[in-house]
């Protein structure tokens, strides 16, 4: 990783000088691919943002401040610290920071990129640890650095066979100046890094005891529920809550900015006077928005070109002098997050401090969101992080927390906002629906020369500023080309562009972000192409991908693997996809069935990942089946819909999530790899929808070019 | 509000609720059980999963006068010591992710072993197709139900 490279021991590390007994070590993680301030400020003024601290009993405590929400952070950070501070794993112990505004730099927990964004540094931070401790050791005894070495968790004297704990050597280890030149353990040698160690919070979750934001209580905490219009951007008229004030264990009935709040003495009486609540809303301007219309608004403006995301070559004359093209659209519906935990906040605002329970993606904008709010200095609002029943992107934003804390200031009480699962698929900040439009063309010899690719999309950056009418020509989201611009196959001339069309539905970050709609319709149509230039859709891909060695590998793995090409089982198929998102690279090979009346079933995926170095080859595995099978709904389950201006799904039955009898059996094959560690959480999703759309193709002979993949869609093959 | 006695985990509680209330908020907001979980409250999840006298039901969908007389088991109730075969296998398998639906996919579990101790990938499939998971950790559900069998 070239980011961290010009990071010296000095500019990253301190002891920090508030220890006490222990030694503690201060260090520096940094945020996306932007270096710390500790590469242009002086090192001195550099503020760690997280921590190492080993006890006089042997004890260590790391501190990093991302959340846990299922992918395994809690575990794999520390892993990677335990490994280089050569200590028994049993040692470790885990402590998610609280938020705040400077001293762990950002604590977002997005993009997939905990591990990826960490790993050289929690290295560098534990080697410097064990560096310190061995040299401790060799003051103490009065002999040469070079005769000592670390084994697990003791400093050994090899003439002598003499063996300090590092609990023994903490506090002479805390007066040792910051070693300038540590090397790292060669990667042969690492005997946590690379294990399928287990999580520290399974056991809690087996038992009942681990604590979600919908667990906490406060004294004298009082339970909000709220009405919203379900129309996006509308706003309460009046309403009569007479027969929500008289229900039992209601409080109180207010407005907030959002809507109407029920405060009750318990969670049942604020979902049961909310039902009771008679609110007539002002719909405003969205109250005829449509699906139908959003897709008339993607139609109309994919006529037109898009601001330019990638130009190789000229595409336009390249396919003029084509001898054969080929031109298809795609659509890709919005999307729900639908996390399993609904949204709730614990907000607890005094007169002049505040404290909210929160289970976010993004503690420092919370800690933002609830100044603005209160008016309090930052240093005044504590943001505790409780764990994430489920994450996926929709908790990086602060909706929720936005609302506790008006209510909780309004009530002068501490509060806990529930949200129902109506609430939650009423409002949430949605996956961008899309329109895609691709042409090739192939020259007299079959080569493909010519690759254009038409994004139209709701661009989430830009989406709280600019809504249709869109102010200026054309504007470029650069996010919105994850997935398309980087295309891998080697091609002469390539035209990405994209179109925004932005409209009232909020819009987010949805697992894999736009490389989902986008992995899509790439992978699709390069199947059509090797179609229409006759070959095998994987010997296709292969041809092209002679520039990506990291590509092909897993193009070739997942092929071997999943039997590519050989006999199936009666009335199987497979399709094959390949994506890279996220710094790692990804094969799937999907085995399907048709059911008249039960639509696409997939048997199996066969997954290939390369994601650089792995931490913890089983927390990769849970995280590619969780990527599959939360991309499966997306693909043969569910959509998000809307009519009059809001949204027609509303719970588990008209919002059908994949179950237990419709999980594929999922095989994962990890390339092995000593590149810097890519993301885990995401890179698992994008290939599905294309793997299965595939091999609908090769069992009917038609094209998906819409999603989901619905049994009627399938009735008229 | 009227008064219902309820037998959670073996011990007697007297609540003191509205008779609306469902089960899943009783267990929750008055006994502070919060094992049991909130997910759409409409019986389509299966989160909120409990035992009453040994069978599978959705706390959140049962008025608590049902429950009365009844022997009402939760996820903190499954064993005395968190050592229950399927919360080992659990365990061994690493089954959760986010870990909200677990408490749910567990006592459903518990059910289908008590009627079949050894169940075939379609008694899996039967059982537990009403406990959604968005993680999406069903392979290793799957597992970890045929694991806990072996050592039953
Ligand atoms: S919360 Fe009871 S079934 Fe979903
Ligand atoms: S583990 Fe997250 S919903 Fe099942």
């Amino acid at each position: 990783m070239t980011i961290t490279s010009k990071i010296s021991r000095r500019d990253f590390l301190k002891v920090s000088s508030a220890a006490g007994a222990g030694l503690v070590l201060g260090f520096y993680l940094p945020y996306r691919d932007r270096l710390l301030a500790a590469e242009t400020d002086s090192p001195l003024d550099f503020e760690p943002n997280a921590w190492l601290k080993i006890d006089t009993d042997g004890t260590t405590t790391i501190m990093v401040a991302k959340s846990e929400m299922g992918q395994g952070v809690m575990t794999s950070l520390p892993m990677i610290v335990a490994e280089e501070l050569d200590i028994d794993w049993a040692t470790v112990q885990m402590v998610q920071a609280p938020a705040h505004p400077k001293k762990y730099g950002s604590q977002n927990t997005s993009g997939s990129r905990s591990v990826r964004t960490s790993w050289e540094i929690l290295r560098k931070a534990g080697a410097t640890g064990r560096m310190m401790l061995i040299m401790a050791a060799a003051k103490k005894w009065n002999v040469g650095i070079k005769s000592c070495y670390s084994d697990k968790g003791t400093v050994v004297h090899r003439p002598s066979g003499r063996r300090f704990t590092y609990g023994e050597l903490v506090n002479t280890a805390s007066k040792i100046r910051i070693p300038s030149n540590v090397s790292l353990k060669n990667p042969d040698d690492f005997r946590i890094i690379g294990k399928s160690i287990p999580r520290i919070d399974t056991p809690s979750k087996v038992n009942g005891s681990a604590l979600y934001c919908n667990d906490v209580k406060l004294p004298d905490m009082h339970y909000a529920t709220v009405s919203r219009c379900p129309v996006f951007g509308g706003t309460v008229k009046h309403f009569n809550a007479d027969a929500t004030l008289q229900s039992n264990d209601v409080v109180d009935v207010f407005e907030i900015d959002r809507g109407v709040v029920v405060l009750a003495k318990s969670t049942w009486a604020a979902i049961k006077g909310k039902r009771l609540l008679n609110v007539t809303w002002d719909e405003g301007t969205n109250r005829d928005l449509s699906s139908k219309k959003i897709t008339q608004l993607f139609n109309k403006r994919s006529e037109k070109k898009g601001a330019v995301g990638r130009k190789d070559g000229n595409v336009e004359k390249a396919l003029e002098l084509s001898h054969s093209t080929l031109q298809a659209s795609y659509e890709v519906p919005f999307q729900a997050h639908a996390t399993m935990e609904p949204m709730s906040c614990v907000a607890d605002v005094h007169r002049d401090d505040c404290e909210i329970w929160v289970p976010t993606q993004g503690p420092q904008s919370a800690q933002k969101v609830v100044s603005k709010l209160t008016g309090f200095p930052l240093d005044k609002i504590k943001v505790n992080v409780t764990l994430l029943g489920g994450g996926f992107g929709r908790r990086a934003f602060n909706d929720f927390v936005t609302e506790a804390v008006q209510i909780s200031k309004k009530a002068g009480k501490p509060v806990k906002l529930i949200w129902t699962r109506e609430d939650d698929i009423h409002h949430d900040y949605y996956r961008p629906a899309s329109k895609h439009i691709l042409q090739g063309g192939f020259d007299n010899n079959k080569r493909l020369i010519a690759w254009s690719h038409r994004i139209i999309a709701p661009s989430i950056i830009f989406s709280e500023y600019i809504t249709f009418p869109i102010p200026f020509k054309e504007k470029l989201d650069r996010v919105a080309l994850h997935g398309a611009k980087d295309l891998p196959y080697t091609i002469p001339n390539i035209l990405i562009d994209y179109k925004m069309a932005n409209t009232a539905i909020p819009v987010g970050w949805w697992r894999s972000v736009y490389h989902s709609q986008n992995a899509f319709a790439n992978e699709c149509f390069l199947d059509e192409l090797a179609e229409s230039a006759g070959e095998d859709p994987f010997e296709f891909r292969l041809k092209l991908l002679s520039n990506s060695p990291r590509h092909a590998n897993v193009l070739k793995l997942a092929a071997n693997k999943s039997g590519w090409g050989n006999p199936l089982p009666q009335g199987h198929y497979q399709g094959i996809s390949c994506h890279e998102s996220f710094g790692s690279f990804v094969a799937q090979v999907a085995e399907i069935s048709i059911n008249e009346e039960k639509g696409v079933k997939v048997h199996r995926v066969v997954c290939a990942i390369d994601c650089g170095q792995v931490i913890n080859p089983d927390t990769v595995e849970a995280q590619v089946e969780s990527a599959i099978a939360y991309g499966l709904t997306a693909t043969i389950k569910s959509k998000i819909t809307i009519k009059n201006g809001r949204v027609r799904q509303s719970n588990f039955h008209n919002f059908k999530i994949l179950r237990m009898d419709e999980m594929p059996q999922i095989d994962v094959h990890i390339v092995s790899s000593s590149e810097s560690p890519g993301g885990v959480g995401e890179p698992g999703l994008p290939p599905i929808a294309p793997a299965v759309a595939n091999a609908v193709f090769a069992a009917t002979g038609k094209r998906i070019r819409k999603l989901p993949i619905l049994p009627k869609d399938l009735k008229t093959i | 509000m009227s008064q219902f006695t309820l037998t959670v985990n073996g011990k007697a509680h007297s609540v003191n609720v509205d008779p609306e209330t469902p089960l899943l908020w009783i267990l929750r907001d008055t006994l502070g059980l919060t094992g049991t979980k909130f997910g759409c409250g409409r019986g389509l999840c299966g989160a909120c999963t409990i035992l009453l006298d040994g069978e599978a039901t959705r706390s959140c969908m049962t008025p608590v006068e049902y429950a009365v007389e009844m022997e009402i088991t939760t996820i903190e109730g499954l064993s005395v010591d968190s050592k229950h075969s399927l919360q080992l296998a659990w365990i061994e398998e690493e089954v959760p992710q986010c870990g909200y639906c677990q408490s749910g996919q567990i006592m459903t579990a518990a059910a289908l072993m008590k009627e079949k101790s050894h169940p075939t990938d379609e008694d899996i499939n039967v059982a537990m197709r009403m406990n959604l998971c968005r993680c999406g950790t069903y392979q290793r559900i799957r597992r970890a139900i045929h694991k806990a069998a072996q050592v039953m």
